[in-house]
């Protein structure tokens, strides 16, 4: 436990020295700021406006930019190591593939949910400072949950890069691989998805399957978990569509989001557990 | 004296290759060991194997008296230092940083980091990025943190592998006082010349057998190659008298270009050859090599199928 730590720690740090964290952090409030002060530009009006908008607005910006984040800061975690040559020298300290594999992956995903929440963090109080306080518990709670998911939403590609980085003996290989699953889960998935929807021709026992295949995708549940929170009214209706059928609880959403976290980090220990060094 | 690493029977496989057959041997506490043998011959498949880092597909290693894979291993890897063949870092931490991390994993005392730099001749490079080091520098390092905690036993691929004559120098001084302090260290290394005078003994790998263990004085005992004694002859000598009687003895010899007789004198005949031939006024100076072990190397890639060992 206390290696594992130390790894997380060695991680989390090395993000923040690579301007890693705060790039991101950087990025996510300039992205989140400029959406929501302009996100009503093609309506004629710009400036901050509903904070549920807003919610929704980064909720789509967040499942673009996140998946990415997380898969481009984990891709080398193990790959890396071995390109580098100091694999073998960190697997011979007293030190087992369960904590070298885990302790990355904290340290990742401490990185980047503090980015985040610094960056998404920022913006949100720039937004409650310059709109019409809308400071009421809902509010707040959105913002909880957005924060909460978006962060679970990193570490399940960071958990997936994981995955990516135990099996490939090559740096740039993994590289390639962790941008065909970021342009496969955040374009081509609910491409998939959309045109069977489309082909299906109102057939209901198959739009019933719709809310499940769903779940498939973390980035589609993710966007479950916040859409669902802010109302039919907060955007992306074609998705709303899609589940209007059904109603998921919060709380089952953000099991499959844990399970999301934890089914891709076990797979990747697993991979690791038996691979040659 | 107590084993550092007890090797029963051990095999490794990698699929259809044989990295290494059912090799035994055993290394002694408070040595020097020359781990020898061509690219390929098993060397790092046998570090990997005692560092806990592979499986083996048959037999089994005890070091230090437990087996270093499974789980429950940490207890055992605090006790061991490893410097791989070319040892790499992150080039984005400094040498100071590098070496805390590492002393954290292991739960080596923090200013014992710091010393280890000053011993190898990194004081004045800690703060510096280890990217910007050179491949010497990098080794130093590599030796550093397999110093962490005063491992019981080190393992050394390749140590000297760019390093300069000064600092291979500083690395077996190194090494010697390891062997002072009681310590077991096994080096792996193509270096013969370089690496003999400071081992007191060899495991010697070829293609996955065991061709020979044992302290170079027995290796050199079974391989019963002749010791040459080189003589200097005083100037314009004539040295025709000591060749003919070295041919009646039935000698091997030969005038160098250098103007020096090399004779080769077998094994258990030394002091008679050394006490006939001394005696001649011609002679102006005596030296008494014992084989190389380099030619013990060829002597037992030649002689020798393998396989176990023990060191006596």
């Amino acid at each position: 436990m206390n290696s594992m730590l130390v790894v997380a720690g060695k991680e989390f740090r090395d993000d923040f020295r690579n301007r890693w964290t705060i790039a991101v952090a950087i990025l996510f409030a300039f992205l989140a700021l400029g959406i929501a002060y302009f996100g009503g530009a093609a309506a004629g009006k710009v400036g901050f406006t509903s904070f549920a908008a807003t919610l929704a607005s980064l909720t789509t910006l967040a499942a673009f930019i996140i998946p990415l984040i997380g898969l481009l800061i984990a891709y080398h975690t193990i790959v890396g190591e071995r390109d580098n040559g100091t694999l073998l020298l960190i697997l011979s300290y007293p030190l087992s593939r369960t904590e070298l594999v885990a302790g990355k992956f904290a340290g990742h995903c401490a990185a980047l949910a503090a980015a985040a929440l610094a960056g998404f963090g920022l913006a949100v109080a720039v937004i409650q400072l310059m709109q019409p306080p809308t400071r009421t518990l809902d509010a707040w709670l959105q913002i909880g949950n957005f924060m909460a998911s978006a962060s679970m939403l990193g570490a399940s590609f960071v958990a997936l890069a994981c995955v990516i980085s135990v099996m490939t003996d090559d740096k740039s290989r993994a590289a390639g691989l962790a941008l065909v699953m970021w342009f496969a889960s955040v374009v081509l998935f609910d491409l998939i998805l959309l045109a069977l929807l489309v082909f299906s021709g109102g057939n209901r026992a198959e739009q019933a399957v719709y809310p499940y295949l769903l779940l498939l995708n973390p980035i589609d549940v993710f966007r479950l978990i916040n859409l669902t929170t802010l109302g039919h009214g907060a955007g992306n209706d074609l998705f709303m569509g899609m589940t209007a059928s059904h109603v998921y609880r919060p709380a089952v959403l953000y099991l499959v989001m844990l399970a999301w976290i934890v089914v891709p980090f076990w797979v990747a220990l697993r991979v690791f557990r038996r691979k040659e060094v | 004296m107590p084993n550092a690493i007890e090797i029963t029977a051990l095999g490794k496989q990698y699929g259809q290759v044989t990295a290494l057959q059912t090799i035994s041997a055993t290394v002694p506490k408070g040595q020097v060991i020359g781990l020898l043998g061509h690219n390929g011959a098993g060397k790092s498949t046998l570090i990997k194997l005692i560092l806990g880092l592979i499986a083996p597909t048959s037999g089994h290693v005890e070091v230090l008296g437990e087996t270093p894979w499974g789980s429950h291993t940490h207890p055992l890897r605090r006790r061991l230092g490893y410097l791989p063949e070319s040892v790499a870092f992150y080039g984005n931490l400094t040498g100071q940083e590098v070496i805390d991390y590492l002393a954290s994993l292991k739960h080596a005392p923090r200013q014992q980091s710091r010393q280890l730099l000053e011993r190898v001749g990194l004081g004045h490079a800690a703060g510096r990025r280890v990217s910007g080091y050179s491949k010497g520098m990098r080794q130093r390092l590599g030796l550093a943190q397999a110093l962490l905690n005063s491992p019981e036993i080190v393992l050394l691929d390749e140590p000297t592998a760019g390093l300069d004559p000064q600092a291979t120098r500083e690395l077996y001084a190194i090494v010697g006082e390891l062997r002072q302090a009681g310590r077991c260290v096994l080096i792996s290394s193509h270096l013969l010349a370089e690496l003999e005078p400071h081992i007191d003994g060899a495991l010697i790998l070829r293609e996955g057998r065991l061709l020979a263990a044992g302290s170079l004085v027995d290796l050199r005992r079974q391989a019963g190659l002749p010791s040459i004694v080189s003589v200097r002859l005083n100037a314009q000598a004539d040295g025709s008298a000591l060749a003919r009687e070295l041919e009646h003895m039935g000698v091997v010899h030969e005038l160098q270009p250098n103007g020096q007789l090399e004779i080769q004198v077998p094994e258990g005949s030394k002091v008679d050859v050394l006490r006939s031939i001394l005696g001649h006024p011609v002679i102006a100076d005596v030296e008494v090599r014992e084989p190389t072990l380099a030619r013990l190397y060829d002597w037992l890639g030649a002689n020798r199928q393998g396989n176990a060992g023990e060191m006596p």
